[in-house]
């Protein structure tokens, strides 16, 4: 019997992978289990989801292999965005990239918040933040 | 009975600490609760704000002279080229100037981490910066490099001088074509994707004077934390538009020239800011008092979001075009509601300007008022308004004559 995992993952997909059920074969070849959080295409036509993936430890490490055999990039959530709060300026320009609401506004004090619990690290609003206050930490 | 008030007769009661200075954010408030011929007779100034990205701004900056003397050909701070075309030691830092190692859009979008806004925004900082010049060596002149590091501390003089700043009003943004463009008024996402605009709205100085009656050539105003003046009409001033009723400027219209010593200001409301795909600018906090001589002004100053329109603009071809379209006119109250209608779509909507800023801005300069500390002053001349004559032109492109 081997171990259960759990993870949560973004997967990239390039623009020759749209035609591919890739996800579903997770669970019909590997018995992963998965939740998507989030998907969409990103302005550089690129495919975005966020799962939580789980299953059998020697699956899911086969499972993240087949992913990678087909030109998907994977990345761990954990690799967060964040904001350097004494950059921002509190615009807003970031509000016209951010696909969750992670970043938000006070529609009283017009302060923007940041909520990294809601962020799918797409990365969007590191180039749309005029202040460069949205970083990545790698 | 009217009211009637001098620039001269708010100072004395400034001075004593009587004059009652509002934003005009709560005078807006005020005249919906009372009425405008209450609210004049009740406040002597109404204070603005705004805090956004001005393109044309930079800053002039005399070094001090060397040992031997060099009169600079070319000068960098930070790499980033300063223009030298005046006298020996002194120049000019634009702020939207790139370092030359930047490789632009060539990998596009190009990210334009660094550039002149961002060495003014650390030398109001007080950090110290690279500098390096060279020359062609002069008999009274004779020195033809130098290579060291200067601050606020070291240098001369150096002050914000921007040609341009404090548009009285700003297009809102939008994107008509399917591909995300990359514009100074941000991202673009394609087929109406999001629609930006720039404008503190009611707290925007010359929104609240819209005929010019108050701010003109010599007004002392907030910039970027410190002191500074308005110098004139800025570049592409533009008073003779189309404007409502009430004389609001329908779009964009005028626009001021402003200076200010840099060593008064914060890094808070100087920040240099990066457009991905578009480059470097920076974003300046400015706010003006308006001395309430009369009804009227009191009548312009408290309008409110809701009074004040602007127009949507398509930047992926009308505005690189030239061509003049507007594909609506939206209030700025609909543009804070978080949604406008466009072209019969539900699009939303972004602010570029910061009114967290526009309001401490507005809210410190009252302070500085009520304080004693910062009078007011009469312009030494007016602004170009509505009936000048004076309007802006494009370029067109004539053939060579031989």
């Amino acid at each position: 019997m081997t171990a259960k995992v759990a993870h949560k993952i973004v997967l990239h997909f390039p623009q020759q992978t749209w035609d591919r059920p890739i996800v579903c074969m997770l669970a019909k070849e590997f018995d992963l289990c998965f939740s998507i959080s989030k998907a969409e295409i990103t302005h550089e036509e690129e495919g975005l989801v966020v799962l939580d993936l789980s299953g059998a430890e020697s699956e899911y490490k086969r499972g993240i292999k087949f992913l990678k055999e087909q030109g998907v990039r994977v990345e761990p959530l954990e690799r967060d965005v964040t904001r350097v709060e004494a950059k921002c300026t509190h615009c807003g320009a970031c509000l016209a990239v951010c696909p969750t609401e992670a970043l938000d506004v006070d529609r009283e004090t017009w302060l923007v918040s940041f909520d990294p619990g809601k962020c799918v690290a797409c990365e969007l609003c590191i180039a749309a933040c005029p202040p460069r206050a949205m970083q990545t930490a790698l | 009975m009217s009211v009637k008030r001098t620039v001269a007769e708010i100072n004395e009661r400034i001075r004593k600490g009587q004059a009652v200075v509002m934003t005009a954010e709560e005078v807006a408030r005020l005249v919906k609760e009372k009425g405008t011929r209450k609210a004049a007779a009740e406040v002597d100034v109404v204070t603005t704000g705004t805090f956004g990205p001005m393109c044309s701004s930079g800053a002039i900056i005399n070094t001090g002279h060397t040992k031997p003397r060099i009169k600079m050909k070319k000068a960098w701070f930070n790499d980033v080229e300063a223009y030298c075309g005046l006298a020996a030691v002194d120049c000019y830092l634009g702020a939207t100037e790139l370092p030359e190692s930047d490789p632009e859009n060539r990998v596009y979008p190009g990210a334009f981490p660094y550039g002149g806004a961002h060495v003014i925004q650390e030398l109001v900082a007080g950090k110290e910066v690279r500098f390096r010049a060279i020359a062609y060596g002069t008999d009274c002149y004779p020195r033809k490099e130098i290579e060291t590091t200067v601050s606020l501390k070291t240098v001369n003089e150096a002050y914000l001088f921007n040609p341009r700043n404090c548009y009285q009003n700003y297009n809102c943004a939008v994107n008509l074509s399917d591909r995300t463009i990359y514009t100074y008024m941000g991202v673009l996402k394609p087929n109406l994707g999001n629609a930006n605009y720039c404008s503190a709205g009611v707290l925007s100085p010359l929104l609240k004077d819209p005929l010019y009656r108050t701010i003109g050539i010599g007004t002392r105003i907030f910039l970027g934390g410190g002191v500074g003046y308005v110098v004139g009409p800025g570049t592409q001033h533009n008073p003779e538009v189309r404007r409502l009723p009430s004389g609001v400027p329908a779009g964009g219209a005028g626009t001021l020239a402003v200076t200010g010593d840099l060593r008064g200001m914060s890094p808070e409301f100087v920040v240099g800011v990066s457009f991905t795909g578009y480059g470097v600018s920076l974003a300046v906090g400015l706010g003006v008092p308006i001395p309430v001589l009369d009804e009227e002004v009191m009548r312009h100053a408290a309008l409110g979001d809701e009074d004040l329109v602007t127009q949507v603009i398509d930047y992926s071809h009308d505005y690189p075009e030239m061509v003049a379209r507007s594909l609506g006119e939206v209030s700025y109250a609909q543009l804070r509601s978080g949604s406008v209608q466009i072209q019969g779509r539900e699009v939303p909507t972004v602010s570029l300007s910061s009114l967290p800023k526009a309001r401490k801005i507005a809210a410190r300069l009252k302070e500085w008022i009520g304080a004693g500390d910062f009078l007011l002053s009469e312009p030494a001349a007016t602004l170009p308004g509505p009936g000048s004559g004076i309007a802006i032109k494009a370029l067109h492109e004539r053939a060579r004559k031989h």
